[in-house]
């Protein structure tokens, strides 16, 4: 009872904030939404019994992803009033296309159901005796292994990705090149100058410094 | 081994004196051509004394299944005359190019040519099976092309060059189907195995829209074509005319004394064949008299030396045809001996007076050239006594011997042919006449520096023309026994096939007036000349006006090239126009440059579609996952 | 499972014609795409995880995993893109984004 009341309820809440997400004016308003829908999600996931992945989704989706969305909203200097224009023109459209997705969605849901041998048919049943998160760790270092490792190698280059693409190179202040000063040799600064009795030394012209690549 | 080193000496100088010059340098290459030359004669001359052979084979051609013929030298008589006589006359021309080629850039090539040139006809005449004559067929078409183009920077030489090969392989054709039939009907193209199932054949035929055709008949006509081609009878000689474009030696080699008379000598060699034939006998016999007859006539009027001896080279095959046609086959093979010899002489003469005028062809701006050439008007008399076929000259007795067999085959068709023979002996008698005073009797109508350059030609040219004089003058009397006398059947063998019912056989039997008939034309025809040309020159140019419509019909040939421009030559030109222009350009090219079009079009069309703008791409992926969704659902 | 299957196939549908809504939508404002974009993958993984709860398999959870680490790498990457581009073209405006047009 209690359960079905809750469900409702985020339910009820996620489809709201992510229909105001998407129609949001000012893209701030539609990050939080986006953050108070993932919020409810993990909610979901837990009602279904899997609490690391709730979890995850609070750190990983909110913590990092939505964040990283508003930063970027944020830094991006958006005009707001030309936002909405062509919003008209296209809903008819996009409301036809959605309500027919959503209809063959709900015609597949409703024409499917599980076979009676299915349970005999899981891949890895769930443990009772262990935690959610046990269970899954027992899984993923073991049989699925490699997809773990690849999954850390797309963050990776993911990672790397993000950083050559928008790193700029600005040389703006001048700095030590520590390893230009330890590269320089005693014939680079200094030069012996015979100088005569009662006549002085000419001291040589000095050298510009070569930029050395 | 004598008739290989003669038939095979003539290529290796060909290919010496053609490739080799770099090396040997000019004098050598034609010395080594003329060398070979020598050493096939003798080795022909040999092989005849050695007598008759069994085949040679030399090497394995074509294999298969059951089509095996290889290159076999058949050393019968028929075979081993004509070497001889081919080698020798060959040789006379080679050593008389030396001297009529002499002022030309690349001698050498022309000897090449005129070797090679043996050698094919060798091949020939050699031949045990109708693919290796085919081949020397072809291989004497391609040099006579080679040769009358040899002078390739004259037009009127490449056309001359290009109608002969055409019209040739208008026969050609209707050979090559001959040589298949009798490979379907006989199973093999050597020429013993056809020989020998003549006899099972002979009620065989075909049918053709319901009627029925002997095949050996059918055979016959078509092997004839081919020869009508080769040898210039009636309707495929437009070629022969035209092929004077080329260098005197070879009107003589080619033209007179050797290639045309191949389609007499194939006949001569299918005899046990085309004799079970008698209705393509009869129709040989026909195109044989009428080819006599019409290129009688048109010798007659015609102004150019070399085409008055080409149109009488015309008339004499006509002669041998009509031989051949009554089942005489060895007087055809007499008549082509001989004639091979005295014609080959007239060409050499004529171009000896050609070389004493500076190359001017014209008889009408020549004359009174007996003083001045006295050699060469010797060699020239005897050559036409010898065609006009006045006794003892070798012409008269195998001509006479022609119209003889003609008489007593007692047929209609022969009887025609002997009355065109007659008719066409009184013509030859003038025109040869005529040709004779008109170049060396009377004034001289040349102009003044062609007169002062008049000179007899040097020793090279002229021993050759002493050689062929003895021969025109002493063949006739001395071969007349073995070939066509009471020795003819054991001199021959089975290398010709005469029937029992041949005109050979009753050639004596004849009417005596008609035995003499042929002379009394002759000796008035030389009286008419006589009368037109040294009594009443003005004559001619009287009768000539008078008869118009006649003399023009004349001397256009009887109009038969351009009765064939207009029915073959301007068709096939707008036809091929035709295809140029609609079938090449528009369908064949229109297919690739119609789909390079319709593929820039379409790729033009395609490149609209990339807006570039993420929503339109977003919306029709979206789309397009809906499409899929749907039938997704569908189709489950 | 506490609470039935049917529903959380309801709700995860919903939010996944939303998200699609919000992508056809949108035309002046590339970073609602990529939040519509995670709201479709969101939808994706409660998909998943009311399965693996429902079938009692812990792949479901498994693979949600998955799906999220990847989420997070794609977003990450289309953002730092995005960054480039303002500061390139100074506007994110949607309909703006022709540089590919051929």
């Amino acid at each position: 009872m209690i359960a079905n009341l809750a469900f409702y309820l985020f339910s009820f809440i996620l489809l709201a904030s992510a229909v105001m997400v998407v129609t949001s004016r000012n893209p701030v308003h539609a990050v939080l939404f986006l953050i108070l829908g993932f919020v409810n999600a993990a909610v979901l996931f837990l009602l279904a019994g899997a609490e690391f992945l709730a979890f995850i989704l609070a750190i990983v989706y909110v913590g990092a992803v939505a964040v990283l969305f508003l930063f970027v909203v944020m830094m991006l200097d958006v005009d707001f009033a030309a936002l909405n224009e062509g919003f008209q023109r296209y809903a008819p459209v996009g409301a036809l296309v959605a309500l027919i997705m959503f209809a063959e969605l709900a015609f597949i849901a409703g024409s499917w159901a599980i076979a009676p041998a299915g349970s005999a048919d899981r891949l890895f049943p769930v443990p009772t005796d262990v935690t959610n998160t046990v269970a899954l760790g027992q899984l993923i270092y073991t049989s699925y292994l490699p997809l773990f490792q690849l999954s850390g190698v797309i963050l990776l280059v993911a990672m790397i990705g993000a950083i050559v693409l928008t790193h700029r190179d600005r040389r703006r202040s001048l700095h030590q090149n520590l390893a230009k000063q330890h590269a320089r040799t005693p014939a680079q600064t200094l030069a012996m100058v015979p100088a005569k009795l009662g006549e002085g030394a000419t001291l040589p012209a000095p050298q510009p410094e070569k930029e050395t690549l | 081994m004598y008739s290989l080193v003669a038939v095979f000496a003539p290529l290796v100088g060909s290919i010496l004196s053609g490739v080799a010059r770099p090396v040997l340098g000019k004098q050598l290459s034609i010395a080594a051509s003329i060398l070979f030359m020598l050493v096939s004669s003798a080795a022909a001359i040999a092989a005849y004394r050695a007598g008759v052979q069994a085949p040679l084979q030399i090497a394995h051609w074509v294999q298969v299944g059951a089509f095996t013929p290889d290159w076999t030298l058949r050393q019968d008589q028929l075979s081993l005359v004509m070497v001889v006589m081919v080698s020798v006359v060959s040789m006379l021309i080679h050593v008389y190019s030396v001297g009529y080629m002499s002022h030309d850039a690349t001698p050498q090539r022309f000897m090449s040519y005129i070797s090679l040139f043996t050698f094919a006809m060798l091949m020939l005449v050699t031949a045990n099976n109708l693919l290796q004559l085919f081949f020397g067929w072809e291989g004497v078409g391609l040099v006579s092309y080679l040769l009358i183009n040899y002078w390739y920077d004259r037009k009127a030489a490449n056309e001359a060059a290009i109608k002969a090969f055409i019209v040739n392989r208008v026969g050609d054709l209707a050979f090559a189907v001959g040589i298949a039939l009798v490979y379907f009907t006989f199973g093999s193209i050597q020429f013993d195995v056809i020989f020998a199932g003549v006899s099972s054949h002979v009620s065989q035929s075909y049918r053709l829209f319901g009627t029925p055709l002997p095949v050996l008949e059918v055979i016959s006509f078509l092997l004839f074509i081919g020869a009508m081609g080769k040898s210039a009878q009636i309707v495929l000689h437009t070629w022969l005319a035209d092929a004077m474009e080329g260098p005197t030696p070879i009107s003589a080699l080619i033209h007179a004394a050797t290639m045309v008379a191949a389609g007499v000598f194939m006949i001569v060699r299918m005899s046990p064949l085309i004799n079970m034939a008698p209705d393509a006998m009869s129709f040989i016999t026909f195109i044989g008299a009428s080819t006599a007859f019409f290129a009688a006539t048109i010798g007659c009027v015609q102004n150019d030396i070399k085409r008055v001896i080409a149109y009488s080279t015309c008339s004499q095959l006509g002669y041998m045809f009509l031989a051949a046609g009554v089942g005489a086959y060895p007087v055809a093979m007499f008549h082509l001996i001989n004639h091979a010899l005295f014609k080959a002489l007239l060409f050499l003469s004529a171009g000896s007076v050609i070389h004493a005028m500076s190359d001017e062809q014209d008889i009408r701006l020549m004359g009174g050239l007996a003083g001045k050439l006295p050699f060469t008007c010797a060699m020239m008399l005897i050559g036409s006594l010898a065609l006009i076929a006045i006794p003892p000259f070798s012409g008269y007795y195998s001509k006479d011997a022609v119209l003889d067999a003609a008489l007593a085959a007692h047929t209609p068709m022969a009887t025609y042919g002997w009355v065109c023979g007659t008719l066409a002996a009184g013509l030859t008698a003038f025109y040869t006449s005529r040709l004779f005073f008109l170049v060396f009797t009377g004034k001289s109508r040349a102009p003044r520096h062609v007169q002062e350059h008049v000179h007899e030609s040097p020793f090279v040219m002229l021993l050759p023309l002493l050689v062929l004089a003895i021969g025109a003058f002493g063949s006739g009397m001395v071969l007349k026994p073995y070939f066509i006398g009471g020795q003819f059947q054991s001199f021959w063998g089975s290398s010709i096939d005469v029937a029992a019912n041949s005109a050979m056989f009753n050639m004596d039997s004849i009417v005596a007036w008609a035995k003499l008939a042929p002379l009394v034309v002759g000796i008035f025809g030389i009286l008419v000349a006589v009368l037109f040309y040294l009594v009443a020159p003005a004559l001619p140019g009287r009768l000539a006006q008078a008869l118009s419509p006649v003399y023009k019909f004349l001397l256009n040939k009887w109009y038969f090239d351009e009765l064939y421009d207009a029915l073959l030559v301007r068709p096939s030109l707008k036809f091929a126009k035709f295809a140029w222009r609609f079938g090449d350009k528009q369908v064949i090219d229109g297919v690739p440059n119609g789909l390079a079009a319709l593929t820039s079009e379409a790729s033009a069309q395609a490149v609209k579609l990339q807006t570039g703008s993420i929503a339109l791409y977003a919306f029709i992926m979206l789309i397009g996952l809906l499409v899929f969704v749907s039938l997704f659902i569908w189709v489950r | 499972m506490l609470i039935p299957l049917s529903h959380y196939l309801v709700v995860s549908a919903v939010l996944l014609v939303i998200g699609i809504f919000g992508i056809f939508m949108n035309r002046k404002n590339i970073i609602v795409i990529m939040m519509s974009i995670e709201l479709i993958l969101l939808a994706a993984n409660l998909n998943f995880v009311a399965f693996s709860g429902a079938l009692h398999d812990m792949v479901g959870q498994v693979f949600t995993m998955f799906v999220l680490t990847v989420a997070a790498a794609e977003s990450a990457i289309g953002l730092a893109i995005l960054v480039i581009y303002f500061r390139n073209r100074g506007s994110i405006e949607v309909e703006d984004v022709t540089l590919m047009k051929g």
